[in-house]
This record gives C-alpha cells, structure tokens and sequence, in this order.
C-alpha cells in the first residue's frame, strides 16, 4: 500500500490526543502526583484536542473531492471510516463540557460523568481507526485484531508520554506518570512485537491460483495489459524491500519503545529532567509515525496477485 | 434480478475489444468522462473499467495462455458498498448492479482498498471513485433494439467470449451455460461472492513433441535428392 503522509500525521497526532485526553482524565480523578491545578488540566486537554483536530483536518488532505466529506458521517451503520468521525465529533462536545466544568469549578459528579464519558469516547475512537483497516479482507498484514489492540496501544503510549512531559513541567510528583508510562509503553511494545511476528508467516492468504480460478497447474502473469501505470499500480503497488522493513523494525523499537523507556530512567532518577521527558515524548511519537509508515508500507493488497504477486 | 457477465476463458483471444467499447461508451454514459492523462505522452494513463491480463499457465509443453478480462464482479456481498462513508457506493436491490453515484463520492479511495478484483479506480480529474456500470444506461433503454440492451463489451467481443443475463434465473443462457461448462467465480474463499462467472479453459490434447522417427533407407535417399534438386 501506497503510505500517504496525511494519513499517518493523522492517525499518529489524533491517537496521541485522545490517549492524552483519556489518561488525563485518569490523573484527574485520581490526583496522581499530588494533582494538576484546572488550569493545567485545561491547557492540557486543549492539547489533547488540537492534536485530535489538526489530525481530523489533515485526513482530509487525501480525499481527491473533500467538498463531500461532510458526508461521510451518514453511513455510521456500515461504515467504520464513518463511525470513526461520528464517534470523535461527538467527543469534542463531551471533552468541553469536562473541561469547562474543571474551569468553572461544576460539581464533582458533573466533572466526573463528563470525563468519563470523552475518556470511553476517546477509546472507541481510536478503536474505530484500527478497526478502519482490521476490517478489510483484501489486506490479510490488517485484517487482524492485532490492529486495533495496536492502534490503541501506541496512542495511549503517545499519550502518556506527553502526559509525563505534562507533570514534570507542573513540578508534579512524577512517579506514578513514569509507572504509568512504563506499563503503557511495554504493552505498545509487547503488542508490535506480536504483530510483526503474525505477519511474518504466510498465513492462508489468496494466490495467484484462486485469483484467477486457474488452481489445476503453476500460473504466471505474461502482461499486464497496460501500457504505464494505473490507480491500482500507484495505491497498491507499494513494495518495500526485506531489508528495509528489518531496519525500520528496529527503529520503530528503538526509537518508539527503548529510548522512552530509558528517558523514563532518566527523568525518575533526576526526579524531573524536562530535557529527558521532551526527548521521551518526541521519541515516541517519531516511533509512532515510522510504526505507521510502516504499517501501510508492509500491507499487501492482493489486488497485486493480478500484477504479478504469486502470493499476498 | 442478479445481472452479471459470463466470461469464457477458453475463447478470449485477447484483443481488448471489450475494453475499447466500454471506454467508448462510458466516456459519454452516466459515470463518464474517463479521464486520460498523458494520453500521447510519455507515461500514457488513465480510468479504465475493464482491464485484459495474460497469463500462461503450466509449462512447456503443456502450457496455455490465458487472457484474463476483469471488470466490476458485481458481488452479492460487496465490502466496497459496506465500507462506503458517504453512501456513494450503492447496490441496487432490483438488478444487483453496484454503482457508485459520483454526486455523494468524495474520493477517499477506501472502497478501492475493500475490493479484491481491483475493478474501482480514482478518476484523478474529477477526484470521484468510478466502475463498471454494467452499462446500466444502455441494458433498459427503451429506444434500442432489444437485442442490443446489452453492455458494450458483450456486444463487441469478436470471439462471443463474453454473455450477459440474469444469474437469478436458473434458466437463463447464463445460468445455464455456467452450469454446463463449470463456471467459477475468482477468489471466492474471500466471501463476496462475485456475480461474475469464468469459464475454464479446456483441457487440450497435448501435442508429441518427439523428434519424428526415422523412414529408413528410402525415406533419407528421397530426403538427400531433395536437397540436391533445385525446384
């Protein structure tokens, strides 16, 4: 599959929002730290939902005639791509009225409900985004339940990690952030590696023979039939080498797994270090959005086995 | 009504005839225009409803080429009308013809990514995701003679390689000739149940590819004057 930019901006900044909004909830609640002031709490979910919005908007960016996009919320009954920006729509108004009432002092029960119910909605969002290609048949590196789990898992590291920066910056008791963030982030970890390893084997995948109903002898593509390239060349032919995957792998772990976890070292033994704990957030996002890249780099469409692929 | 294609496998001769017609007609139909870039350029591209592969099947000598048009499979469970945001993509309950209503389309290339048979391209002009009609705005025209309310490729193809009808009726010379010859749908272990059928290419005698045996004395006396004769 062909990566398009925007969609990874997308999936990694509105990921990274809604798990920052959602832990935010969780520190609020539970006063991790000693408990950020509302105004902290306020300017932190604004950046939570900046991040949500300038994601939303930079989806748009690959739509070929995004003056119908308002549409795409009318199909929220099949559609996961339109339960996805149903759900985060009707999170935006929740999200404010928690806020609003951690501004205006509401009562507790007002503040509660309302963070509870953008922390779920935050959940399902995310969820809905995996689900968006976990859904598809035609992709069998997406069509597991593993892309959802991991969807979610990577959003919430995000999210933590921007959190933990959060509390070193308000001069909070960092311990349970670091605890939080370690749990989070070895679990993003954790689930990758599982997915890198599915993926790894061929599975019970279409080919070459099922695709063109030729199953009694060996078949091999003779000509395409087209002359330069088409839509289905340009959106599915995307190969990346072996190699470059292997690499990329390693990235991914070292950059979005390993080096938090040592800033996570750093930032408990300083007790602070804003240095390490912006080094940790940005690590793990870049890790987050070369994960994503790769994500979309590995997927192999078998639409391919009618140009050329023995296999998918 | 399930309308669809039968496509025979074994008398395709891969001339892209069925893929000429329905540029032609779909240009100017209801999906049209398709869109072209670069036609007389360098890297010539462009919007296609039917695409003609070729494949060669087993090996020498018992190989065969088989040329392979592909068009919308017109499937009874079709991912790309269910992954649909905008309801653009649409089934019709009466025919089963999946159309795609340019209108509502805001180019977001995910049914594209649901369908397994590749029959939905962007049309990068008009960023609307287009596909085979079927011809739907020539098979109920009332003004055309009724044997011509058929899909342009059906009534090009020179080899009668290509049938249309109502896969509905057990009757029909679809269903029928489906039944007779073994039809197959393509891919069918990813459940979207195609409309559209192939039919295999047969099983030839293989050709002896043995060096002839030798005639003997007069047969190498008559091949040794042959070659001295000038005719």
């Amino acid at each position: 599959m062909h990566p398009a930019f925007s969609v990874i901006f997308f999936t990694v900044a509105s990921g990274a929002g809604f798990g920052l909004f959602s832990l935010l909830f969780i520190a609020d609640t539970f006063k991790l730290g000693g408990g950020f002031t509302p105004a902290q709490l306020v300017i932190g979910g604004l950046v939570a939902m900046s991040l949500i919005v300038f994601g939303l908007l930079s989806s748009t960016f690959h739509l070929a005639n995004p003056k119908n996009a308002w549409r795409a919320f009318s199909r929220f009954r099949t559609s996961w791509l339109s339960r996805e920006g149903v759900f985060a729509v009707v999170f935006m108004p929740l999200a404010l009225v928690y806020l609003a009432s951690i501004w205006f002092e509401a009562p507790q029960w007002l503040r509660e409900t309302f963070g509870f119910l953008s922390a779920v909605l935050a959940w399902i969002t995310v969820f809905s985004t995996g689900m968006i290609y976990a859904c598809l048949k035609t992709i069998r590196q997406w069509n597991t339940p593993l892309v959802p789990a991991n969807y979610l898992a990577l959003g919430y590291a995000s999210g933590s990690l921007l959190l933990l920066l959060g509390a070193v910056v308000a001069g909070l008791d960092t311990l349970p952030f670091i605890a939080m963030s370690a749990l989070i982030v070895s679990i993003a970890a954790v689930l990758k590696a599982i997915y890198y390893f599915w993926i790894r084997s061929p599975g019970l995948t279409p080919t070459i023979n099922t695709a063109t109903g030729l199953t009694r002898a060996k078949v091999k593509l003779l000509d395409t039939g087209h002359t330069h390239g088409t839509f289905l060349t340009q959106e599915f032919g995307f190969q990346i080498a072996r190699q470059k995957a292997g690499l990329l792998k390693v990235v991914v772990f070292g950059l979005g797994f390993a080096l938090p976890g040592l800033m996570l070292v750093w930032v408990f033994n300083a007790q602070g270090g804003q240095a390490a704990a912006v080094v940790a957030a940005c690590a793990g996002i870049a890790g987050a959005a070369v994960e994503r890249w790769l994500f979309f780099a590995e997927a192999r469409h078998v639409v391919n086995l009618y140009h050329g692929a023995q296999r998918c | 009504m399930r309308l669809g294609l039968v496509i025979d496998l074994d008398v395709c001769v891969g001339c892209h005839a069925c893929a000429i017609a329905c540029k032609e007609w779909n240009a100017s139909g209801t999906i049209g225009p398709l869109s072209d870039y670069q036609p007389y350029g360098a890297e010539p591209s462009g919007v296609w409803f039917n695409r003609i592969r070729h494949y060669e099947m087993d090996e020498y000598p018992n190989n065969k080429t088989v040329n392979f048009p592909m068009s919308c499979m017109h499937c009874e469970d079709a991912d790309c009308v269910t992954v649909c945001p905008t309801g653009a993509s649409y089934k019709r309950a009466e025919d089963g013809i999946v159309l795609i209503d340019q209108d509502k389309c805001m180019g977001c290339n995910y049914c594209s990514w649901a369908c397994p048979y590749g029959a939905r391209e962007l049309d990068r002009s008009s960023g609307t995701m287009k596909k085979c009609t079927l011809c739907v705005d020539r098979i109920y025209d009332q003004e055309l003679p009724v044997e011509e309310r058929q899909p342009s490729c059906v009534l090009t193809c020179p080899a009668h390689a290509r049938m249309f009808g109502d896969f509905d009726d057990p009757d029909s010379a679809v269903s029928r000739t489906v039944r007779e010859r073994g039809g197959f749908p393509l891919m069918p272990e990813l459940n979207y149940n195609p409309t559209n059928t192939y039919l295999p290419p047969r099983r030839k005698p293989v050709i002896p590819v043995e060096t002839q045996p030798k005639g003997g004395l007069k047969e190498s006396i008559k091949q040794f004057a042959n070659k001295l004769v000038r005719r």
